[in-house]
């Protein structure tokens, strides 16, 4: 690059300090209205049905929790020593619930933490979505030369984030006392409501600190998203163990508030100190960097490519390597963190009469497999979610314009679209694999059961055919209607909430049979079975094939 | 800047490189070309001319077989773009006008994989190109800026052995002295006998650098030859200093000058004369003018300028015209009016 272009950052970074020190003065939030108006009009449809979503899901919760608690005594006490079970420990929220056994604090013990997962996933994808997203397609640069203040940006971001938790918690405030759910106070709605807030808060903070040290949008929500995983990992293992994991964990913070049970506000102190110290350091830290770059700087690299960049496998590798990376670490760790609490859940085991130990396992099995196929169920879906940002990568590559001069050289438009798929299949099979060897390793020593580790890999390997039918939809509607492709995240959605939520909410098989997941043989407590595994597969191949006729036969999306 | 050596370029290709006829593509409601022909010889640097929303790039995407055709007929170097795509681009090497590269990839990562999947690249030359234009090939592709990503696609389309290059508005965001480096190595291309379709609006280069124009608009061909053939079809300016003592405009020998057909804006100056003369009447014009003895004589031909206004002049006025119809259209309206006159 010529001298010129070289120096032109440096000028813009002491033209951006003279601001930041004009900004002292007090214009720095000049044009926040304007840009939240904006930042408002632009998420007008997308910010109700966040919020309306959230609030839906958590209501479902009020029929299974009106059934579980019984008017008999003796029926209720099995219903509280069921959910106290280790992996519904790990499933909901703490044990406390249960100490007043009402439909209201059955409801706040399932549905909370989901909530509050969710929560954090409209706040985290709204922060990033009007800041780093936008500095990265170059409209923030546009936007910050006009009259608009330094902190302008982040601060219409985070109010917009705000807006909409504050929203959330209201209707929850407003709609509970309305269902005429037994157990269910206006103090304790407005608790519930405004525990999803102050979670929602954390994580907008959070993504406030993660867009600063990023200069891409991806980057920046993976990082804020794998706080929200981990926070709910620690509060499942509080959950499940001595309680203190949970405290360090916001979720804990917002479920140990126990609405409809104890109605504590405190809990929630540290969550909005929380919040305010991580926007705080978000603003800190957008003085120290220049607009559109991150913190950590880019650095140089080779100046001529490595024999891999030969063909079109290795430049999918390059491109994928630090999703599946990424992932395969998080489910490395999620996993062995759910398999160490596999002693746990044989120690409570024995503590369990006969008929209470049959009702738990009557998918067959030992208590401790039932937890870890439970847990498989989990680890899949994660393992998903990579095989379809992998499967949706084409798409991102295709509207920027990097497709373009890739299929202008000799390379067919099968073998491109092949070389991705090799990795979302493929790689999201390995992250898969990472999972259940996490699970399996951890799993075999904290129950000393060597045997589990190989156990567990098969039973995840099941889950293979459902990734790739996953991966498979995506490669299909990216083929024919590419604008359709993110419908695909449907099917992980899908699939977690029928197969996961499903055992909780009691929902009709007919609706699990419609995820490739509900087909998958529960490894290790049920039988394994091949016919599914056979034509799930078959299906997978069939949707790729008719993915890659699709894309060979439509014109190129092009800018 | 001289027009005498494309004048004795071919008029009539001896081989065909692309071929184009009757070409429309729609997309939505929208006739990005209506019926496009194109015809471009071997050997030849060819220019590709016409306003943003023309067609210049679908044109391109769809000789690469990016896209597909509604009707009429591509052919390039004798095959199917669509059906031979794979086949055709080992011969073939594109520069898109809006270059995107992977953000973790350095730009000589970027060339060496672009140049490989086409089947190779020539180390030396490489070097040379990238010396030559300038860049730094470590750098990550996030940090390049827009002339430098134009940069990249220029050295990996150049450093192969293509025989025929694609080029679409290859040198926006280049600086002037990049743009002198891109026009002698175009210039070396063409000595090798490579083919070039050069889609442009930068009429210099187009000027110094191609053999034969195309000028096409709303998707369709308005014009296609020589610069040569193309001057010939529009007026030449005449400045003349004469013997004439006192010439004025009402003297009998420049009535008779004025009088000619073709010749038009007749005006003098002490004892220059000044006119425009359309080219099928210059032969007559300055067989007349000799006989008042001629001094000196400059004699301006048409710059591509004037050629494009003249094309460009009545769409402009019947835009304005149409846009006066509808009064204030709606915004889906304005969308489908091309971008050089709605900037």
């Amino acid at each position: 690059m010529s001298t010129a272009t070289d120096t032109a950052p440096r000028t813009g970074s002491a033209r951006e300090g003279g601001r930041g020190a004009a900004a002292a003065g007090g214009n720095a939030l000049a044009g926040t209205g304007t840009l939240l108006r904006f930042a408002l009009r632009r998420d007008r449809v997308r910010l109700p049905v966040w919020v309306l979503a959230v609030f839906l899901v958590s209501l479902s919760g009020l029929q299974k929790a009106g059934q579980l608690v019984s008017d008999d005594p003796a029926e209720a006490a099995d219903m509280a020593r069921t959910l106290s079970g280790p992996a519904m420990l790990a499933m909901t929220g703490p044990e406390h619930y249960l100490t007043t056994f009402t439909p209201a604090s059955v409801l706040s013990m399932l549905m909370l933490g989901y909530g509050a997962v969710l929560t954090g996933l409209m706040s985290v994808l709204t922060v990033v979505r009007h800041t780093r997203a936008d500095e990265e397609t170059g409209i923030a640069e546009l936007l910050r030369s006009g009259v608009v203040g330094r902190h302008a940006t982040l601060t219409a971001a985070l109010a917009t984030a705000a807006g909409a938790n504050v929203v959330l918690g209201l209707l929850f405030a407003a709609a509970l006392p309305g269902t005429g759910l037994d157990g269910v106070t206006g103090g304790g709605a407005l608790l519930y409501g405004a525990a999803h807030t102050a979670v929602g808060l954390v994580f907008a903070g959070v993504a406030a600190v993660t867009v600063q040290l990023s200069a891409h949008g991806r980057a920046a929500s993976g990082t804020a998203l794998a706080v929200v995983g981990v926070s709910y990992a620690l509060r499942a293992a509080g959950d499940v163990g001595s309680g203190a994991l949970a405290w360090a964990s916001p979720i804990g913070w917002a479920q140990r508030s126990y609405p409809f049970v104890d109605d504590r506000w405190w809990p929630l102190l540290p969550a909005l100190a929380l919040a305010v110290v991580a926007a705080a350091a978000g603003y800190l830290l957008s003085t120290r960097r220049d607009v559109g770059a991150g913190i950590l700087p880019p650095r140089l690299g080779n100046a001529t490519a490595s024999p891999a960049l030969s063909h079109p496998l290795g430049l999918a590798v390059r491109l994928h390597r630090g999703l599946l990376t990424g992932f395969g670490t998080a489910l490395l760790l999620l996993g062995a963190m759910y398999g160490s609490l596999l002693g746990d859940v044989a120690d409570m085991l024995k503590d369990l009469d006969q008929n209470l130990r049959e009702a738990l396992t009557e998918a067959g099995g030992s208590m401790t497999e039932s937890f870890a196929s439970t847990v498989m169920l989990v680890v899949a879906v994660v393992a998903s979610l990579a095989v379809v940002m992998a499967a949706l990568r084409p798409r991102a590559e295709e509207t920027a314009g990097r497709v373009e001069p890739l299929l202008a050289t000799a390379l067919s438009r099968t073998r491109w679209l092949g070389s991705h798929l090799a990795l979302a299949l493929g790689g999201g099979t390995l992250v898969l694999l990472t999972g259940a060897l996490g699970l399996g390793l951890a799993g075999a020593a904290s129950a000393g059961d060597g045997g589990l580790t190989g156990r567990l890999l098969g039973a995840g390997l099941a889950y293979a055919p459902a990734l790739w039918v996953t991966g498979g939809v995506a490669v299909l509607l990216y083929g024919w209607a590419p604008r359709l492709a993110p419908l695909a995240w449907a099917v992980p959605a899908y699939g977690f909430v029928v197969g996961y939520l499903g055992k909780l909410l009691d929902l009709p098989g007919w609706l699990n049979d419609l995820s490739p997941f509900g087909h998958v043989p529960q490894l290790p407590s049920a039988d394994m079975r091949w016919a599914p595994m056979a034509w799930l597969t078959l299906l997978a191949a069939a949707l790729v094939a008719a993915g890659l006729l699709g894309f060979r036969r439509r014109d190129l999306e092009t800018k | 800047m001289n027009a005498a050596p494309t004048a004795t370029a071919p008029a009539t290709p001896s081989t065909t490189a692309i071929h184009v006829s009757g070409l429309v593509k729609t997309f939505g409601r929208t006739r990005a070309l209506d019926g496009l022909d194109l015809e471009v010889a071997t050997g030849e640097v060819h220019g590709f001319l016409g306003p943003n929303g023309a067609g210049k790039s679908t044109t391109l995407r769809i000789l690469l077989g990016l896209l597909r055709a509604d009707t009429g007929t591509a052919r390039l170097l004798g095959a199917d773009p669509w059906d031979d795509a794979v086949a055709l681009h080992r011969r073939l090497a594109y520069v898109p006008g809006d270059v995107e590269l992977w953000p973790n990839l350095t730009g000589g990562e970027a060339i060496d994989l672009l140049a490989r999947l086409r089947g190779g690249i020539d180390a030396k030359k490489r070097a040379e190109l990238i010396e030559r234009f300038d860049l730094d090939p470590t750098k990550k592709g996030r940090t390049y800026s827009k002339g430098n990503r134009q940069k990249v696609a220029i050295i990996a389309a150049l450093a192969s052995d293509a025989e025929l290059l694609l080029l679409d508005e290859p040198t926006a965001g280049l600086d002037p002295l990049m743009e002198v480096v891109f026009q002698d190595v175009i210039l070396q291309a063409k000595a090798q006998g490579r083919t070039v379709l050069l889609s442009s609006h930068i009429l210099s280069q187009v000027e110094k650098l191609c053999d034969r124009v195309s000028i096409i608009r709303l998707g369709r061909t308005v014009q296609s030859g020589t610069l040569g053939e193309m001057r010939h079809l529009t007026r030449t300016t005449i400045e003349a200093e004469t013997a004439l003592a006192q010439p004025s405009a009402a003297s009998p020998e420049l009535t008779a000058l004025a009088g000619l057909p073709g010749v038009h804006d007749l005006r003098t100056e002490g004892n220059r004369v000044r006119f425009a003369v359309d080219g099928a009447h210059l032969d007559d014009a300055v067989r007349h003018l000799s006989g008042l003895g001629v001094r000196s004589l400059v004699s301006h031909p048409p710059t591509l300028e004037e050629l494009m206004l003249r094309h460009y002049g009545d769409e402009l006025s019947e835009l304005r015209h149409g846009r006066d119809q509808e009064g204030t259209g709606a915004d889906a309206d304005g969308s489908s009016v091309p971008e050089a006159t709605s900037r």
